[in-house]
């Protein structure tokens, strides 16, 4: 079971009080659980990749275990504490400022 | 009795205000969506009830939000839970009604792939945003959306999906199309209520565009603009065209506020000549029309390009009951002194009660209502987060 953390605005545009575990075929890459994720909850398509192109969109960040996921391409394993549930993958909306 | 239902759209939230015919007494609700920019609302003429709403975010992108009972309560027309007609991989739902795709097909022979960017370059078009949704008068479920990069796009499912009209941006000046300081956005469409398939729409920084078939075709209508900021101030298209408006009895006749003029055509978009007369700057965003007086037009003047607030710090509307050129400075019950807000392109509306209301919001979060058609005014609300946009309901 995948653990994911959404940022606020995507926790009330899904209507999710918290985290969210889902089941993710191994091999466990951020592509696949972004599948299960927009599938699980179909508002959330083209809030955290792109619509069109798929790719991740500017100020949405991934991170797993103390580390930046986000700049990795989609189809590389997730750390197994991820792939196993004991660390949860977060999608962050960057700190960038404006109001 | 009558009633009015403005719907706002803020920097950080909708907000619904409501009143009886006396438009005195002011129930607000909201937010919605909050914490969310919500560049526009607009209702359906068909059914008052139907409310569709345009949420954005740089961070998470754009989300199409459809009320069916009046904004009590909204869903995403593309992703009710059970509704077959949109599902995907697994039989889910997709999140169609908040895509939006340029067309590339080649049907309609690949539109158009760059525009001009600011350092003269080629650049790639790129979806950033709905800036103004459309409902068609007679059909609630057939909308258009104007778009940043600037295209026109069409749902007639209720929002479910969209399609770009691609004739615009393929027509033939796009690459000649450049981003305004606020983004190359396509942000007032109008729609003759006596042909629906004319259509005008306008967009910044290119100019004002008309089509005659239902948006499959288009041609640039800006005869007669005159744009210092740009090489030939009398260019086919480049002109920042803020905002343009028609009464729907004169189809003929529209009015624009531009960058700079305030102008008026009454060849449907054929001859522009400007009307800013005794205006004491004719720098602005809105101008709109008096719900029952085809000749009387309202604009609220800002400074400059470089200083997006009133003149003097008085906050002040202009009306023209002549057509443009004789302005008449309205400002009973608006700031005399101090007052250092901006008025943007979407952010007037009237209603249709017999003493045509006018309201207005302001970046500085207030939105002040005239009940008699801009003699008097009162601030409805002080502290909103800025006002992106008002479009007023006239309800039974």
């Amino acid at each position: 079971m995948v653990r994911v953390e959404l940022p606020h605005p995507l926790r009330a545009l899904a209507g999710i009080g918290g985290e969210v575990e889902f089941e993710v075929a191994a091999p466990v890459t951020t592509g696949r659980v972004l599948d299960a994720l927009e599938a699980r909850y179909p508002m959330l398509c083209g809030t955290v990749r792109d619509h069109d192109s798929g790719a991740r969109r500017a100020y949405v960040r991934f991170y797993a275990c103390g580390e930046d996921l986000s700049h990795d391409p989609p189809d590389v394993p997730l750390p197994a504490a991820v792939a196993e549930g004991r660390e949860p993958f977060l999608i962050i909306g960057a700190i960038s400022g404006g109001c | 009795m009558s009633s009015v239902r403005l719907l706002v759209g803020t920097r950080k939230g909708a907000f619904i205000l409501t009143a009886d015919g006396k438009r005195k007494n002011w129930h607000i609700e909201g937010p919605h969506f909050p914490g969310w920019p919500v560049y526009h609302l607009k209702g359906s003429p068909a059914n008052p009830n139907r409310i569709y709403a345009s949420q954005t975010s740089d961070w998470f992108g754009q989300v199409i939000q459809r009320s069916d009972d009046g904004g009590k309560t909204w869903m995403q027309p593309g992703t009710p839970p059970g509704e077959a007609a949109a599902t995907g991989p697994g039989g889910m739902p997709r999140g169609e009604s908040n895509k939006f795709v340029y067309d590339t097909s080649d049907a309609t022979g690949k539109p158009l792939t760059t525009h001009q960017w600011y350092d003269g370059t080629q650049h790639p078009w790129e979806f950033k945003r709905v800036w103004h949704l459309e409902p068609v008068p007679g059909n609630p479920d057939h909308v258009y959306a104007g778009v940043e990069d600037a295209a026109l796009f069409q749902s007639r499912d209720g929002g479910k999906t969209w399609q770009e009209l691609s004739g615009l941006r393929g027509h033939g000046t796009g690459p000649q199309w450049t981003p305004g300081a606020g983004g190359m956005g396509l942000h007032s469409i109008v729609l003759d209520p006596a042909d629906p398939r004319r259509i005008f729409i306008a967009i910044s920084a290119a100019g004002a565009f008309r089509s005659l078939d239902g948006g499959a075709t288009w041609q640039a209508i800006n005869r007669g603009l005159r744009s210092q900021y740009i090489p030939d101030p009398n260019a086919e298209v480049g002109h920042c065209v803020h905002h343009i408006c028609m009464h729907p009895a004169r189809p003929q006749t529209l009015f624009m506020q531009k960058h700079w003029d305030v102008l008026r055509t009454d060849d449907a978009g054929d001859n522009w000549r400007e009307i800013s007369g005794n205006l004491p700057t004719d720098f602005g965003f809105v101008v709109d029309v008096h719900a029952h007086e085809p000749e009387t037009v309202y604009v609220v003047p800002i400074k400059s390009d470089s200083e997006h607030y009133p003149l003097d710090g008085k906050l002040r509307v202009y009306r023209s009951r002549s057509g443009g050129n004789d302005w008449q400075e309205m400002g009973r019950g608006l700031p005399e002194r101090d007052c250092y807000v901006n008025v943007l392109r979407d952010a007037m509306s009237v209603d249709r009660l017999d003493a045509c209301g006018i309201y207005f919001g302001t970046t500085g979060g207030q939105v002040y209502a005239s009940p008699d058609g801009g003699e008097n005014w009162q601030a409805i609300v002080h502290d909103l987060p800025a006002v992106l946009s008002v479009e007023a309901q006239t309800l039974p």
